[in-house]
């Protein structure tokens, strides 16, 4: 099968769009681009602080973020927590400083060993037993909290992450069977309610991007790139909707970009009923704002750790 | 032909000719979370795979 745009065979095809090497390539950076522009993502009086772990995902939209940096001279910098899962994530943090040598980007590392006290393995089985929480949540909460946390330290303005077309129709999903649109009302290209000098604003410029589209990139562009899977992920409940949702896509081409699409009509709606309204409380241990007296980061630390170095 | 299925770290062996769509699904693998590299070249699920091919089965799927 030959290229739409050239004589090239073609290693692309969606919904009857054939393209070559080159040409996916250029389709790809043109839809990111695209994307950071149509939703004002960021400027040059930003500071971008790219979120990254050196996988797949991270790792095209740390590229891509560079690549349009650059382009319009924007401060830009990676963020990568090494949450210390054995593994996992110490090869993808690998991956990642060779990466960022190799691309000339600067790269802040924050491990949850220095900074919470204890790595998410040692912490695993309590969270667990005496918790009855999942490490994707304990990892999710304090990834969060990190990112936001150490990207303000580093004065950014702006926090791009690598949540794609897949993330954000699992989120949607997830929250939709939960009954939770207030979760909802918080998705989007640019996510959060409301905007507060201790938050740095997200954003997602893979959004409108496949993981298949993203793997493809990764690979013709000859990424080294980690491909394990979290040895965690079995235990969630995302890892069961985006198996379900990969069995609609097969069955339905096209449907995990009609749902997010099918979103995006319904979201400032959404964004308008669940506005923050009430003012915002601080948690009485770290300071950062939270819905009640101390912030969920805050309460894993007095759960979890053992000793807090 | 050769196969290696990434995911679960696997290498299988098949005497046919089929596309890489009917080869997905003789494996019951969702050709929405792969990608087909044969003979280190990228290619559409659609097309014929010869005995010869040395096909890879990359997943697509996150990480975590």
């Amino acid at each position: 099968m030959k290229c739409h745009k050239c004589d090239q065979k073609a290693v692309y095809k969606n919904q009857g769009l054939l393209l070559c090497k080159n040409h996916f390539l250029d389709y790809f950076e043109a839809k990111v681009f695209k994307t950071i522009k149509k939703y004002k993502m960021f400027s040059n009086e930003d500071t971008v602080c790219i979120a990254a772990s050196g996988g797949k995902d991270s790792l095209a939209v740390l590229y891509m973020t560079s690549q349009y940096c650059k382009k319009y001279n924007i401060n830009h910098f990676a963020l990568a927590i090494d949450e210390g899962i054995a593994g996992y994530r110490d090869h993808t943090i690998e991956d990642l400083k060779e990466f960022c040598e190799r691309y000339d980007i600067r790269l802040e590392i924050i491990s949850f060993k220095e900074k919470f006290g204890s790595t998410l393995d040692q912490v695993r089985e309590k969270a667990l037993k005496e918790y009855n929480k999942k490490p994707c949540t304990v990892c999710g909460i304090l990834r969060r909290t990190y990112l936001n946390r150490y990207a303000l330290k580093l004065n950014a303005t702006k926090l791009v992450t690598g949540h794609n077309l897949d993330d954000e129709s699992q989120s949607f999903l997830m929250n939709t069977l939960l009954g939770n649109m207030r979760h909802n009302a918080s998705l989007g290209p640019i996510t959060g309610l409301t905007t507060n000098d201790k938050f740095v604003p997200r954003v997602k410029p893979l959004y409108f991007i496949s993981e298949q589209e993203t793997r493809l990139f990764c690979l013709l562009k000859e990424f080294k790139v980690d491909f394990t899977e979290c040895p965690n992920i079995g235990l969630s409940f995302r890892a069961n909707v985006r198996d379900q949702l990969n069995e609609i896509e097969n069955k339905f081409p096209g449907a995990k970009n009609g749902m997010v699409n099918a979103f995006l009509e319904i979201l400032p709606t959404l964004k308008e009923k669940y506005k923050e309204t009430k003012p915002f409380s601080y948690c009485e241990k770290c300071g950062e704002p939270c819905t009640g007296k101390v912030c969920n980061a805050c309460l894993l630390e007095e759960q979890l750790v053992v000793r807090k170095i | 032909m050769n196969i290696y299925i990434e995911k679960e770290n696997k290498q299988l062996e098949l005497d046919k000719e089929c596309t890489g769509l009917e080869l997905l699904k003789e494996l019951k693998i969702n050709p929405t979370t792969v990608l087909l590299v044969n003979n280190n070249e990228v290619v559409l699920p659609e097309e014929k795979l010869s005995k010869d091919s040395n096909i890879k089965i990359l997943s697509v799927v996150s990480g975590g």
